[in-house]
């Protein structure tokens, strides 16, 4: 060996080749109905001592009410505010007393209530939470005590760049009135326009147990999990919420520059993009490799570019958000001040080449044999599994999606993905949003010349 | 629950900790270098970051970026990070790629300066200094990564300065010093490697010792100085920062024992009792009762030499001063500090605890980071399965004592953020004065 240390002259061993892949299955899962007509799933995954359970109910933000924006992620949390039998401070002790790891939220599509614990406690747990999903009390002071916590929430996103690029972002990209040009959460103004009667309200129209699903992953067998669940919720009456309808039109058909200003602000955010499509849309395995190509790998066209060739960021990504409706699509990083416009004209220069030139097949293998190997790593735990189980209901992808998932990521050719591109980019119309110092980048980006550039006021 | 667990030390003084597990076809592998932030030379603040960023850059039969993508293309995932006592470098992967992960690793320990170029490190300190813009500088209470740390450790102890760095000390980063700081510190005798998950022990083993093996040992490092620190701060340091946030939030800071101590357990619970979930007492008596506080949580740093950090850390609810915030917050912390804890709020927080553990464990990457982390700092990785027993032995008296020990006014160091410009921000900045 050699004695002088960071010289090591000992031969370099060579690059190996894979071994066989052993083959993996998604762990199995079976559905039961109770006889109110709610659904279960489970999925007994023996391997610690530990399950999740998760009860989703159609009480997402896209059904919030005009005017009252914010109703659904205020129902949600108020559930674990008590009920006519215990105060929420009581609620939040015994379940912590049994190490239980509880929440209730929305996103845009689904109001979920979720619980994780170790088998032994899960019983009880599962009878608190059951009790107040059934018979919320929303008491007066917490609506109101929620209420206040979200308009702090609100106040603090105005001093954070980067989430008041997100904000700026969805307020741009969608048309005035469409659900998704607010928070899912909903604004000063809607937050403060909610009162009790209508939480009440959302939650009789919208947590129903004919339209519930319960899903079980863990410790637990399909019987253990059937005769509890059933113990809990079988006499449980409701009457079935309507589907959500909502405007996801897009704002501006034409590309826009929108400058939130942030005084020497070091860096700027940026969000780049357009409306996207629905969860549901015929290309999504295509789009899905597109986009890990795009900005979706950290070997992406975008990261590479931006990070590693140029050092104008810390990193830069491209997402489709996947909802019921359209969500966005875009691009987001935060580049040091003056290379604003450079950035910007990269990031619309490779959205443009995904449309015009086809994919290297190492492009494509890359990103398809990253999406086909990792799969197995995503659903290491009971939390992952029931989360990947609650998509397929959530978005209608029937029980086979999860087994076929890796098949089709391979299937998707270099046309197909030229052809999502095509389809789903479109350049012209991309919102450009900017978080930053305008003495530093106003200029640069109306010389840009990419589009008209306005000044966004961000405290509306 | 219990992790079976395997050791083996290589020639070269590598320590090697093997874990099966055979529930899926993944594999995690972990690798800690005992080198962090602390072992830092004055003027180069930053490097252990920057340093890990080259450790991506390639080696002799890698390309710079090639790791990503090679990861990537096995279906991996895979990162780095660097603390203040130690950096990791972890891949979790298909089983059958388990043998990629570890060239990887052996290839850039073993032969990572022929990669190393003037441009590669002009780009990472680039990349890094955007990193500090963005979780720092261009971040509401970004600052206070940095300024807790400083006010918390004096000027001479190995924890004090910037773990991100000054933007001058990383300009002033050369090839010199990763050539240096690699043959001092990046050494198998240095290091702990994990592999959990699914594999068999002894073709992991020789796999281990085909890439490992010929990597010769580092000829030491030089010790860091003494680290100790008397049990308290000895007073009540405050700092009040001016920044570009919209309410106040306090950093209330805390000496207590290192990590893996038997006292640090009591700490940890006390920790719990404080900020962990809603029904902890900061969330229940700030956010919920009082209605002060929009959110208020408490954990530790985890430090495993010298002294050990507890961090309250409340945030203001609109119409409630930063005065009127730190008298709520130092009122509570002085009841606990005065009365300390019942059975129930200890039962509570070792149940949480115990979930959170087991929960963790589930991921073969997870399992495999504490494992080094064991190896690394205690030299013994089975302290994974006593930390149960560890929690579930503390008492109520062993947190109450905790916090008459530690809790009081004689151990404290604050950051109180301000809204810049805000009315009373001028007389709060005085008050700092005569603290």
């Amino acid at each position: 060996m050699s004695a002088t240390p960071g010289l090591t002259s000992a031969p370099r061993p060579p690059r190996p080749e894979a071994a066989p892949p052993r083959p993996y299955h998604f762990p199995q899962f079976e559905h039961r109905i109770l006889a109110n007509g709610m659904r279960l799933i489970v999925a007994p995954v023996p391997k610690l001592p530990i399950a999740t359970v998760l009860m989703l109910a159609e009480g997402g933000a896209a059904a919030d009410p005009s005017g009252r924006e914010g109703v659904a992620q205020l129902t949600a949390q108020l559930l674990l505010e008590g009920s006519e039998h215990i105060d929420g401070a009581s609620l939040t002790e015994q379940l912590e007393l049994l190490g239980a790891t509880a929440g209730a939220s929305a996103d845009w599509d689904v109001a979920v209530v979720r619980c994780t614990a170790l088998v032994e406690n899960l019983p009880r747990a599962l009878e608190i939470l059951g009790g107040v999903l059934r018979a919320p009390a929303f008491p007066e002071r917490e609506v109101d005590r929620l209420k206040a916590e979200r308009i702090a929430d609100l106040l603090q996103l105005r001093a954070d760049p980067g989430a008041l690029a997100d904000e700026t972002f969805a307020r741009v990209a969608y048309a005035d009135g469409s659900r998704y040009a607010l928070p899912a959460g909903g604004n000063e103004q809607t937050v403060r326009a909610i009162v009790r009667g209508d939480v009440q309200r959302f939650y009789e129209e919208r947590y129903c147990p004919e339209a519930m699903t319960v899903i079980v992953a863990g410790a637990m067998t399909v019987d253990e999990s059937e005769q509890l669940i059933t113990r809990l919720f079988a006499d449980w009456r409701g009457t079935p919420p309507r589907a959500t309808r909502i405007d996801d039109a897009p704002g501006a058909r034409t590309r826009r520059v929108h400058l939130v200003s942030k005084p020497e602000a070091p860096q700027s955010e940026l969000r780049v993009g357009h409306v996207g499509v629905p969860r549901a849309h015929p290309d999504y395995f295509a789009i899905v490799v597109m986009n890990a190509i795009l900005g979706g790998l950290f070997s992406s066209r975008i990261n590479l570019n931006l990070r590693e060739q140029h050092g104008y960021t810390y990193g830069a990504h491209t997402g489709f958000d996947w909802r019921r409706h359209a969500g966005p699509f875009g691009a987001d990083t935060a580049v040091k001040s003056d290379v604003t416009d450079a950035a910007i004209r990269e990031i619309i220069a490779e959205i443009e080449r995904m449309r015009e030139m086809p994919v290297s097949a190492e492009e494509l293998s890359l990103a398809t044999s990253y999406l086909d190997g990792v799969f197995p790593i995503r659903y290491e735990t009971t939390d992952a599994i029931a989360s990947a189980i609650a998509n397929l209901e959530v978005y209608g992808l029937g029980d086979a999606w999860l087994d076929r998932y890796r098949e089709r990521v391979r299937a998707v050719t270099v046309e197909d993905v030229q052809r999502a591109a095509r389809a789903h980019l479109r350049p012209e119309e991309l919102q450009v949003v900017v978080v930053g110092d305008p003495a530093v980048v106003r200029e640069k980006l109306e010389s840009l010349g990419i589009g008209p550039v306005t000044v966004v006021d961000s405290e509306r | 629950m219990h992790i079976p667990i395997s050791t083996l030390t290589l020639g070269n003084g590598l320590r090697v900790v093997l874990s099966e597990d055979h529930t899926a076809p993944i594999v995690a592998v972990n690798l800690w270098y005992h080198v962090g932030s602390a072992n830092e030379r004055p003027g180069r603040t930053g490097f252990a970051h920057l340093f890990e960023h080259m450790l991506f850059q390639g080696s002799a039969d890698v390309a710079a970026n090639e790791h990503f993508e090679l990861v990537a293309r096995a279906g991996g995932t895979l990162n780095g990070s660097t603390w203040l006592d130690r950096t990791n470098y972890f891949e979790t992967v298909p089983s059958n790629q388990l043998e990629l992960a570890l060239w990887l690793e052996a290839n850039r320990m073993g032969w990572l300066l022929p990669a190393m170029t003037q441009q590669k490190l002009d780009t990472q300190r680039d990349v890094v200094q955007n990193e500090r813009r963005w979780s720092m500088d261009n971040q509401p209470y970004g600052s206070w990564w940095e300024k807790l740390p400083a006010l918390a450790y004096p000027p001479e102890h190995p924890f004090h300065h910037s773990l991100i760095g000054s933007m001058t000390d990383l300009d002033a980063a050369s090839l010199e010093d990763v050539a240096a700081f690699f043959a001092t510190y990046y050494t198998p005798d240095n290091a702990v490697l994990t592999i959990a998950g699914d594999f068999d022990a002894a073709a992991a083993q020789a796999l281990v010792e085909k890439h490992f093996g010929g990597i010769p040992r580092g000829s030491g490092k030089p010790p860091l100085p003494d680290m100790t620190l008397p049990p308290t701060f000895g007073g009540w340091k405050r700092e009040v920062v001016e920044d570009d946030v919209m309410l106040p939030r306090l950093f209330l800071g805390f000496r207590t024992p290192a990590f893996g101590t038997p006292d640090y357990y009591a700490a940890s619970v006390c920790a719990a009792v404080l900020g962990m979930r809603k029904g902890s007492r900061l969330h229940r008596i700030l956010v919920r009762e009082r209605q002060v506080a929009s959110d208020a949580g408490a954990f530790t740093y985890d430090l495993s030499k010298g002294a050990d950090l507890l961090v309250v850390d409340v945030t203001a609810r609109p119409e409630i001063s930063a005065d009127r915030l730190e008298e709520e917050v130092a009122a509570l912390v002085d009841e606990l500090h005065g009365v300390g804890v019942t059975e129930a709020e200890v039962a509570r927080a070792a149940a949480l605890i115990e979930t959170e553990l087991v929960a963790a464990l589930q991921s073969a990457g997870e399992r495999a980071d504490r494992l080094s982390m064991f190896a690394t700092y205690f030299g013994d990785p089975a302290l994974i399965n006593r930390q149960l027993e560890a929690y579930a032995a503390v008492t109520a008296e062993d947190v109450t004592r905790f916090a008459q020990a530690r809790l009081g006014p004689d151990n404290r160091v604050s950051l109180l953020y301000v809204p810049r410009g805000a009315p009373g921000s001028e007389s709060l900045v005085e008050a700092e004065a005569h603290a």
